[in-house]
């Protein structure tokens, strides 16, 4: 059970951080609403990219303090990253949501419509990861 | 002030995903990979992040304003159409394709790994080109 402490305490802090952002700001904590809303220039934006700029700083600070190394790099091919980046931000536009935004905040907020896109996407990561793992094995470039 | 704590949550968040392993593409496809050699992990972030956000929900939206700001920006959409079901099948793919969900993806950039970089212009340009093919 140890094993999983870190990943549990990770969770609170993402799950703390969307209650600050939600008392401080009357804010969501979805990330690809925050890129989206970043980048197509809307009002009131200077948070959105100080928020992600914290997103770049968060994991060096908690690399360097706690001393853990950083994860391994990918070793999967460049077109796996590019495929999975068009489909990440084409997927999350599209659908209103991601992880955070669906996942914990909708989730929190008790919204079935995020509820139902959370077991989608949960699904569908599943699906794929069993078709490139399994499936396709041997196949791939 | 808002800008301040934009940073500091980005700060936060950011530290939560690399404490929780979400930072790690091997980490996210091991949890995805239920008939492989399954890692659980994901499920104690998940678990801990809608633990707070349940409780703390159900409080937060009761005052009557935010503090810093005039009111609450809540999604208003109700509907499960086919735009939510069909924008969270393609999310789910790429997501199972590479590993990396939006907040990771840039929480990663700080690895310096050139392939994150093109996980995320690959990323920004999908959300435009759904924004072009279904603005709203």
């Amino acid at each position: 059970m140890l094993a999983y402490t870190t990943p549990f305490i990770g969770g609170l802090l993402i799950g703390t951080t969307a209650v600050a952002l939600l008392f401080l700001l009357g804010r969501i904590a979805g990330i690809a609403g925050i890129v989206w809303g970043a980048i197509s220039a809307q009002p009131d934006n200077a948070w959105r990219w100080m928020f992600i700029v914290g997103l770049v700083v968060g994991p060096v600070l908690y690399h360097l303090l706690a001393q853990v190394p950083n994860p391994q790099a990918s070793t999967l091919p460049w077109w796996q990253a590019v495929a999975g980046g068009l489909l990440v931000g084409f997927g999350t536009k599209l659908g209103g949501g991601c992880t955070s935004g669906h996942g914990v905040c909708g989730i929190g907020r008790l919204s079935p419509r995020s509820l139902v896109a959370t077991m989608t996407f949960m699904a569908t990561g599943i699906v794929t990861v069993y078709v490139i793992r399994h499936l396709l094995a041997g196949y791939l470039p | 002030m808002k800008a301040i704590v934009g940073l500091l949550c980005g700060i936060v968040f950011g530290i939560g995903l690399a404490m929780s392993g979400m930072t790690d593409t091997a980490k996210v496809l091991g949890f995805l990979d239920v008939s492989g050699n399954w890692i659980p992990d994901l499920a104690f972030v998940m678990g801990g992040a809608v633990l707070v956000t349940l409780i703390a929900f159900r409080f937060v939206p009761l005052m009557k304003r935010p503090l810093l700001n005039p009111r609450f920006t809540l999604p208003t959409v109700r509907v499960i159409d086919g735009r939510l079901l069909g924008g969270a099948a393609i999310f789910g793919i790429g997501w199972g394709v590479y590993g990396y969900c939006p907040g990771p993806a840039l929480s990663a950039l700080s690895y310096m790994d050139s392939k994150t970089g093109m996980f995320v212009i690959a990323m920004l340009v999908g959300m435009a080109l759904a924004n072009k093919v279904a603005p709203g």
